[in-house]
């Protein structure tokens, strides 16, 4: 499987490793729920089959976290943007 | 017909009979020549029998030419390069090889274990799980050794793969699988356009059918037509040949595994050689130009030796010059098997009936038989075969008719099955085509396309013009103007047929699949059980799980079920493939990484002096560590581990620290980034100074620790464990670009950078001072405990020295680029001589630190909290910083959480045992009376007696109390007591000096 790094061009999956959904914002600290916040944070996910978005590290080459809208039924790779622009 | 190839024709065949080839077959001397498969060999020496088959140990020949042999399996070398279930068709010949039949004793011919045939009855489908159930024990003392002595096949060598392979990686614009005609248009034509081709071939030889058939393409014959090609493709340099490849697998985005058999037809790899490489190819197109394979018919005895495929038969005439039985009898249902009987005719074998099921053939096809006056049969079935190790007679049915035909072989021809288990990899099924009988690939995997007989284009013509337009439209689709040329002239020959898949009235056993030894009672059987399914049919008679994945039987076994269950083939399809599509040795999966190199060693610049020191080493993740230097005399290695923990706390010793991580972060926003991460303060940290920190996943746990300097106010160096070194630096990138991506601040690993040693013990400054350049002040009032500079060392060595320790002792930590590091331990040693200097290892490391209570490893071990460590107090309560709000949640705080204290044997001469579990004092063992687990532990010259770190519930309040830790997988049952986790010296006095 191929990704294209949009610092590095495309690269074997191999240099990349995946850490799940691309969840977020963090929530605030400091919210009155902020327990419940961080529970959905940390532990709630969706299970979609289709797009899916990801967070991938490029490990293997310039470090940049990414995120990758993958197809989770045939691994389509639909979009990589850097996950700080 | 003489001598050492009885059956070898006088004339024709591809092989060289110039080049002979001696080799030997369950001992005996035989003779091959250059060309032949270790199958076409052995048929021209008359071997009929092959093997034993897996359930029935029914005698069993050759039946096909290619990979898809279900019975032809032999144990191929000898010792350690034994290779059991290897197919004789596709092994080429040379000189010395050796070959054993497999699954038969005491010897092929005779074989003891044949009875099971006649048992046949007491062994049907599901037979293992209706018999063998109960009681559990049984199965492995009784049931499995009886099962695998009677059935499995060849024997592994049990030693370990003498042989090395390599794994390479090629990129192309197309990959062409499949040789044949249809393939070898495809690379030709891209290849003459421009684009990057690469064409690969499971054969020795390229050609595919053109070497078997004896048809002529653009005025030459098949073979020569090939070789041109061949000729031209190499000398193209846009073009990579590769035959010997047989590509297994394709997995997500496009990239196919090939296996290249660098040196299988070799007696020995050449020196330095791999015997197999592992191709990972990346390809923007493919053309899948795989072929097709033929197809069996259901009738009694269809598994006897002598009962071959028809294509395969005209592969031995034409290709290798061998005439697989003295006479032989066709029986077709298809106008292709007639072709089988006007090659044998043209090579001088006598044919002695060409039986077909259709009632009417065209009259081209009616002449090619006709030609050989042999008897013609039309509308008439064989029903069962006479012989047992090889075909004496054949049994023919037609209008309520029955007669015997004497014959010396059969060569059957049912269709041909597209061999299109590639393009179903992803998880495209095949459908049904009712056009050619046979399942097809209607929706290729994106990129491929699928030409030839593998498209169910079975005629040559048909076959060479769609290698010519898939090249074409792949190189455009690659950007390549194609350059285009007209398809060689070729003759279309007539594919009609009509599907026989059961004769009506079988005499005997009618086989499905020969390798599993699955019969159309076995089929029966399961769809009578309701294992309709074709996954379910599949695993109940293991239909098609063999090692030739049912190529040539399966889709006879579907057909069967299909016809059971009133579905049509459309209706009841048929499973995908799944890789690898033929067997794979384990070493080509592993390449070089296997033994010491399965994952890189990391070496640290003081190994090489370490290893002359006579160190032993410990491996730390990925890095090789010193573990302890054994003294003269030392017998043991308590004695040497004891002996450098005394002369750290009553002199000096050095260790080896540099397999810590170590993050340099430089920016306005690093301090700030700090206090995020860590769970303490780090804004506040003045220059020149270090603090110990600890750090927590998002959900509240420990993740790591280690101490981070801030060397000037933009600037920090942080240390990491040595094995989290990796996930914190992508921890830290993480909570940079994803969480605060507005923080000014760049982060580098520099932990191969820099080489570190731990200086430690009363005397270390004095050590230390030999070391520095004059200037430097090392009083503890301009250079205090936790304190952190830059200085020189040895006349100008640039150097970075940080007083923290991890010993208890007084210590200092001395980073200097990593390629300084052996200079600066050959400087230890040497200005620590009079001071009595030992170089430590790991082990009496890990002894001061459990000494000391500090947590490592084996206590940040992922379930741990910050408060359960004891450093709960630690975490800044003014300010958020990850794993801050989860580690708050109700059972994190629970204050019954096992905590961290020290243990102490109550028999002080009694050894503790980390993993030992604690119980309250005359509790019965049982994991609700579980009160936590001993982590770490160590003798302690110290202390006089083994200490340990554990944690129990409540730790840190019971001081005092006695407990039971109990080790049932060692038979440790001791009363052990808790204490404070700081062994020595609890009010830190040394460490301040």
């Amino acid at each position: 499987m191929r990704l294209t790094c949009p610092f590095c061009g495309e690269r074997d999956s191999e240099e990349f490793q995946v850490l799940g959904a691309a969840v977020g914002p963090r929530p605030n600290p400091r919210a009155e729920d902020a327990a419940a916040q961080f529970h959905a944070y940390v532990n709630l996910r969706e299970n979609p089959a289709g797009p899916h978005r990801e967070h991938w590290y490029h490990g293997v080459g310039c470090r940049r976290w990414l995120v990758v809208t993958r197809d989770t039924r045939d691994h389509t790779i639909l979009d990589i943007v850097l996950a700080a622009p | 017909m003489t001598g050492a190839h009885p059956f070898r024709l006088p004339r024709g065949g591809l092989v060289d009979r110039s080049r002979p080839l001696p080799f030997s077959f369950d001992g005996k001397v035989r003779e091959g020549f250059a060309g032949d498969t270790l199958a076409s060999a052995l048929l021209a020496g008359g071997q009929t029998l092959f093997g034993r088959s897996f359930k029935y140990h029914r005698p069993r020949g050759v039946v096909s030419a290619g990979p898809e042999e279900p019975n032809a399996l032999v144990e191929l070398r000898e010792g350690a390069w034994r290779e059991p279930n290897t197919k004789a068709t596709g092994v080429e010949l040379y000189d010395g090889l050796a070959a054993a039949s497999q699954n038969r004793w005491p010897s092929l011919q005779f074989d003891l274990m044949s009875v099971a045939s006649l048992a046949a009855p007491f062994l049907p489908a599901g037979f293992y799980y209706k018999t063998f159930m109960w009681p559990a024990a049984f199965w492995e003392k009784l049931y499995e050794p009886a099962i695998r002595r009677a059935a499995g096949l060849g024997r592994a060598s049990g030693l370990p793969d003498p042989d090395s392979y390599e794994k390479a990686h090629a990129f192309c614009d197309l990959l062409v699988i499949g040789a044949g005609p249809a393939g070898l248009m495809a690379a030709l034509t891209a290849g003459r356009s421009g684009a990057r081709v690469i064409l690969a071939d499971e054969d020795f030889r390229l050609g595919g059918r053109l070497l078997a058939d004896r048809v002529e393409v653009g005025g030459l014959p098949g073979p020569e037509w090939a070789h041109s090609v061949e000729t031209e493709l190499r000398a193209l340099p846009n073009v990579t040949v590769m035959p010997r490849t047989a590509v297994i697998s394709l997995t997500d985005g496009g990239d196919y595994a090939a296996v290249e058999r660098v040196a299988d037809h070799l007696p020995k790899p050449a020196p330095g050689r791999p015997r197999q490489r592992l191709w990972k190819i990346v390809a923007h197109r493919t053309v899948l130009a795989t072929g097709a394979v033929e197809r069996p018919i259901g009738f009694g005895g269809n598994d006897r030796p002598g009962v071959m495929l028809a294509g395969a038969v005209r592969a031995y005439v034409n290709r290798f010059g061998v005439a697989p039985a003295p006479s032989l009898s066709v029986f077709t249902t298809a106008d292709d098997g007639w072709r089988t009987a006007a090659d044998l005719f043209a090579a001088g074998v006598e044919v002695d009936a060409v039986i077909d099921a259709r009632a009417e053939v065209a009259e081209a096809v009616r002449v090619l038989g006709e030609e050989t006056g042999a008897e013609i049969l039309l509308g008439a079935q064989v029903c069962g075969v006479a012989g047992s190790s090889g075909v004496k007679a054949v049994t023919v049915s037609r209008d309520g008719w029955r007669g015997r035909i004497p014959t010396g072989g059969l060569a059957v021809c049912g269709g041909w099955n597209p061999n299109i288990g590639l393009a179903s990899h992803l998880g495209h099924r095949p459908t049904w085509s009712d056009v050619i009988a046979a399942f097809v690939c209607a929706t290729p995997p994106p990129g491929m396309s699928v030409v030839g007989a593998a498209a169910g284009a079975f005629g040559l013509a048909q076959a060479l013009a769609g290698g010519l337009a898939a090249g074409a439209a792949a190189a455009v689709d690659c950007g390549f103007a194609a350059r285009l040329f007209d398809a060689p002239s070729a003759s279309d020959e007539a594919v009609e047929l009509s599907p026989l898949w059961r004769v009506e009235a079988p005499l005997g056993k009618v086989f499905v699949d020969l390798q599993n030894d699955v019969t159309d009672a076995d089929v029966d059987l399961a769809a009578q059980e309701g294992f309709q399914a074709l996954e379910h049919l599949k695993r109940y008679t293991t239909l098609g799980m063999a090692t030739d994945q049912g190529r040539s039987g399966a889709v006879l076994g579907q057909a069967l079920m299909a016809a059971m269950t009133g579905q049509g083939m459309a209706a009841a399809g048929a499973p995908g493939a799944r890789p690898p599509a033929t067997p794979v040795a384990i070493g080509a999966l592993a390449g070089r990484h296997r033994g010491r190199d399965f994952q890189p060693t990391r070496l640290p610049p003081s190994h090489e002096w370490a290893q002359a020191r006579g160190a032993a080493f410990t491996e730390t993740g990925q890095w090789l560590r010193a573990q302890w230097f054994a003294g003269a005399g030392e017998r043991h290695w308590l004695e040497t581990v004891c002996r450098e923990v005394a002369t750290v706390r009553s002199a000096v010793g050095f260790t080896d620290v540099s397999t810590f991580g170590k993050i340099d972060l430089q920016g306005p926003d690093a301090a700030t980034f700090l206090d995020r991460v860590y769970i303490n303060t780090f804004s506040t940290l003045p220059v020149g100074k270090a603090r110990y920190g600890a750090m927590l996943r998002e959900d509240g746990f420990v993740m790591d620790d280690g101490t981070t300097s801030r060397l000037a106010p933009e600037h920090f160096l942080m240390t990491t464990t040595t094995v989290n070194a990796a996930r914190v630096m992508q921890h830290l990138e993480f909570c940079h670009q994803v969480l605060w991506p507005e923080l000014d601040l760049q982060m580098t690993s520099v932990s191969e950078q820099w080489a570190q040693y731990a200086i430690a013990g009363p005397a270390s400054r004095e050590v230390l001072a030999t070391l520095v350049d004059n200037g430097f002040d090392l009083s503890d009032a301009a250079f205090p405990y936790m304190a952190a500079g830059s200085l020189t060392v040895l006349g100008g060595l640039r150097a970075r020295l940080f007083r923290v320790s991890f010993s208890g002792e007084r210590a200092y930590e001395l980073a200097v680029p990593a390629r300084n590091g052996e200079a600066v331990v050959r400087a230890l040693c040497e200005g620590g001589a009079p001071f009595g200097i030992t170089p430590y290892g790991s082990e009496a490391l890990g002894v001061m630190r459990i000494e000391k209570g500090h947590p490592a490893g084996n206590e940040l071990n992922g379930q741990t909290t910050a408060a359960d460590l004891g450093l709960g107090r630690m975490m800044a309560k003014r300010k958020d910083c990850i794993g801050r709000v989860m580690a708050g949640r109700p059972a994190l705080i629970d204050p019954d959480r096992p905590g961290l204290a020290g243990f102490r044997p109550v028999d002080r001469s009694a050894r503790l045992r980390a993993g030992a579990h604690f119980l309250p004092l005359g509790a019965r063992a049982t994991s609700e009376r579980d009160e936590g687990h001993m982590t770490s532990v160590a003798f302690s010259p110290t202390v006089g007696c083994w200490i340990g770190l554990g944690l129990i519930a409540r730790g840190p309040s019971r001081h005092g109390e006695r407990v039971r830790a109990y080790d049932p997988v060692r038979g440790g049952d001791i009363e052990v007591e808790i204490c404070d986790p700081v062994f020595v010296d609890p009010e830190g006095s040394r460490l301040r000096g």
